[in-house]
């Protein structure tokens, strides 16, 4: 018999039983809840007279209608304000492991207070009503995002009734060039196989270069296995993540941490273990990116000159590429290099943690956003995660850079709150997605690394960070 | 849930590829604490030509006329006509809550992306998935002929074109079981509590940190 994958580990240890057709009920050991898709959940919950199965394993925040600034205002849009409340009044009258309510100081986006505060731990099954949840598969976690109708199932039964996913191997060997990031591997993965290409299947990412990379890192990567079109996306459990799991609030202490360590460090796909599907990149061969489009699949280097419909063949593609140029008020053939951006965007669960913070004020240290450049937000992950920016003094960074320094949230990666793109506008973004109107009606995205964004905030226009750093 | 079996229906095409759930239903109308409304602003971008907003007159808005869904030929219509990788993006019900709402009972693409696949059956909508070919044919078919009508079988797992043609879809069977009997999830998983309990004390014992 062949050896297991890290996906076979982490699904046996939770299948509760099989149907005939495959479809198996899986247990749930950690169910993340946010204010957006869980009211309809709690609430059908209430109409059949249920409780939840296992308060235990929610942890809560309000994360995506909330504002960043003058916090002391509380909520003034009454539809986001009435969205937020029922998240408490929900929590309050059900109970939870943990929650942090808005202007808690521990509130953040989901994917980011999750593991910062141990409350995702390896070889776990995670959901959330949220497809980002693939980020926590970076603690060799199987996790994944769930629709309203099954985060009320999980409420109710602990489990989930889903059928197996497919094996796929990305690995990635080598050595990342100076100035490049996980973010890079990310949209260079996704240009090569698009957003559909991971459909079907959990993706684990292996090889020298994703053990070189930190586990915030890793959290980008797996975050946008989603954008790959893959649920899940993984990393296996090595000493880095052990150590990044020590100490935090929820991860287990004394006798339990020398036997959880002892079974996490089984959390690795086998050596002889069969994949669905393998892919290799090189490292090396890894530039920024930066997508021209409206789909994450629409990348380039940032060497590059925006791509000409009239060389593509596929008619549906090349009709796709037209309107997405044509939204994008760009031309074939001009360089990336030459594209200026109007707002700059640091933030989202894919760059919002410390690290990522770090590599953009490395590059704003004293220097000064360009003229053109309207508003450059930087809006940490976490409430913890803007305390420790603070205490390293990269707020004052940013700051004298003419950037403005937020409070936690989703903000203007969905626009859900007050922080958004205006018609026409174009935006060199952190996050993930740059599907029309995602940053604001009629708004421009493009997807960049951290210190790509902190980057063109400088300049006024994409640059090469290779060049800058 | 809404039991699906058979349904006729007038068909609608979409001719985009990765129509994402940004697109389906945007993220202001989210905010909303209901399960139903969603329908009126259903590819709100792209329909209307002012900026949505949740709690507007949206009879009073003014309409694309381009968009397919404005045409008069395609006003009421209940099957949906999509490319490849429909519904990519967000894990937000509120997309399948709006197509369903607005009275789409199926669509028709040559793949979907997994939440939103998910998302549909537990929603009455039934994901239809046909190889590249084929909905390419349909997509002619439709734009040929006005008025073009599809029956959908989904007991006997068919799309019957307007011509007696038929067309064999994939199902899980599981799936199939629980939508054409508009079966609820959570019942069926409760009736095996007993197993679930099982499982998790054996879980609290080996891995009590999880707890
Ligand atoms: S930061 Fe963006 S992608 Fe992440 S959970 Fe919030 S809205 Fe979703």
């Amino acid at each position: 018999m062949p050896g297991q994958t890290l996906y076979d580990k982490l699904w046996n240890s939770h299948v509760v039983r099989t149907e005939a057709d495959g479809t198996a009920l899986l247990y749930i050991d950690r169910h993340y809840v946010h204010e957006v898709t869980s009211p309809q959940a709690f609430e059908g919950l209430r109409l059949a007279g249920r409780q939840p199965w296992r308060v235990g394993s929610m942890v809560a925040t309000a994360d995506h209608n909330t504002p960043t600034k003058d916090w002391q205002d509380g909520i003034t849009d009454p539809i986001s304000r009435t969205q937020v409340e029922t998240l408490d009044d929900n929590i309050r009258a059900f109970g939870a492991k943990a929650y942090f309510p808005f202007r808690d100081r521990g509130q953040g986006i989901v994917h980011v207070i999750g593991p910062e505060q141990g409350a995702t731990l390896p070889g776990m099954t995670v959901v959330c009503g949220d497809s980002h949840t693939s980020t926590h598969g970076a603690l060799a976690a199987l996790a994944f995002g769930i629709g309203t109708s099954e985060v009320e199932h999980v409420l109710a039964t602990q489990c989930l009734l889903i059928k197996k996913a497919k094996s796929f191997l990305v690995r990635v060997e080598g050595v990342l060039a100076r100035g490049c990031t996980a973010k890079d591997i990310a949209l260079k993965l996704i240009g090569e196989i698009g957003t559909a290409g991971g459909t079907g299947c959990a993706i684990e990412f292996a090889g020298s270069a994703i053990r070189a990379l930190s586990v915030e890192a890793r959290m980008t990567l797996c975050n946008m296995a989603i954008e790959a079109g893959a649920r899940a996306g993984m990393v296996a459990a090595d000493d880095r993540t052990i150590k990044y799991v020590q100490g935090r609030p929820f991860a287990p202490r004394g006798a339990d941490w020398e036997r959880a360590v002892a079974y996490w460090r089984t959390l690795n796909s086998d050596a002889d273990a069969v994949f669905d599907r393998v892919l290799e990149l090189d490292a090396a061969r890894i530039k920024p990116a930066v997508t021209w489009g409206t789909s994450p699949e629409m990348v380039a280097s940032v060497s590059c000159k925006v791509p000409d419909p009239r060389k593509e063949a596929d008619p549906v593609r090349r009709e796709a590429m037209e309107r997405a140029l044509a939204y994008m008020g760009l031309t074939p053939n001009m360089p990336i290099t030459d594209i200026k951006v109007d707002k700059v965007f640091i933030g989202s669960c894919t760059n919002s943690r410390l690290e990522d913070l770090r590599e953009a004020a490395a590059v704003a240290r004293g220097r000064r956003k360009a003229d053109n450049v309207r508003q450059v937000l930087v809006v940490p992950g976490s409430g913890l995660v803007k305390t420790q920016a603070e205490a390293e003094g990269l707020d004052k960074v940013f700051l004298a850079a003419g950037f403005e320094w937020r409070e936690p949230g989703c903000s203007m990666c969905l626009a859900m709150n007050d922080d958004r793109l205006e018609p026409g506008e174009r935006c060199a973004s952190t996050s993930n997605r740059n599907f029309e109107g995602r940053q604001g009606a009629g708004g421009r995205t493009h997807l960049v690394s951290p210190a790509m964004a902190a980057a063109a905030a400088i300049a006024g226009r994409f640059v090469d960070v290779r060049e800058v750093v | 849930m809404q039991a699906f079996t058979q349904h006729q229906g007038l068909v609608a095409p979409l001719d985009r590829p990765n129509v994402d759930t940004d697109a389906i239903i945007p993220k202001q109308f989210l905010k909303s604490i209901k399960r139903s409304g969603f329908g009126p602003n259903l590819f709100d971008e792209w329909r209307y030509l002012d900026r949505g907003e949740p709690g507007m007159d949206q009879a009073r808005r003014p309409r694309n006329p381009n968009f397919v869904l404005n045409q008069e030929r395609y006003l009421g219509a209940s099957i949906l006509l999509a490319r490849e990788n429909f519904g990519c993006g967000s894990s937000r019900e509120h997309a399948p809550w709006a197509l369903a709402d607005f009275g789409f009972r199926a669509v028709i693409a040559s793949s979907f992306a997994d939440i939103f696949f998910n998302n549909c059956y537990k929603n009455g909508l039934l994901p239809i998935v046909l190889d590249s070919a084929t909905v390419e044919r349909l997509f002619r078919a439709t734009e040929a002929s006005p008025g073009f009508r599809l029956k959908v079988d989904l007991p006997a797992q068919r799309v019957v074109l307007p011509d007696g043609e038929t067309l064999r879809f994939e199902i899980d069977p599981f799936r199939k079981h629980c939508l054409t009997n508009g079966l609820d999830d959570i019942g069926l998983t409760l009736q095996h509590a007993e197993v679930i309990r099982e499982f998790e004390a054996r879980r609290r014992a080996e891995q009590p940190w999880l707890f």
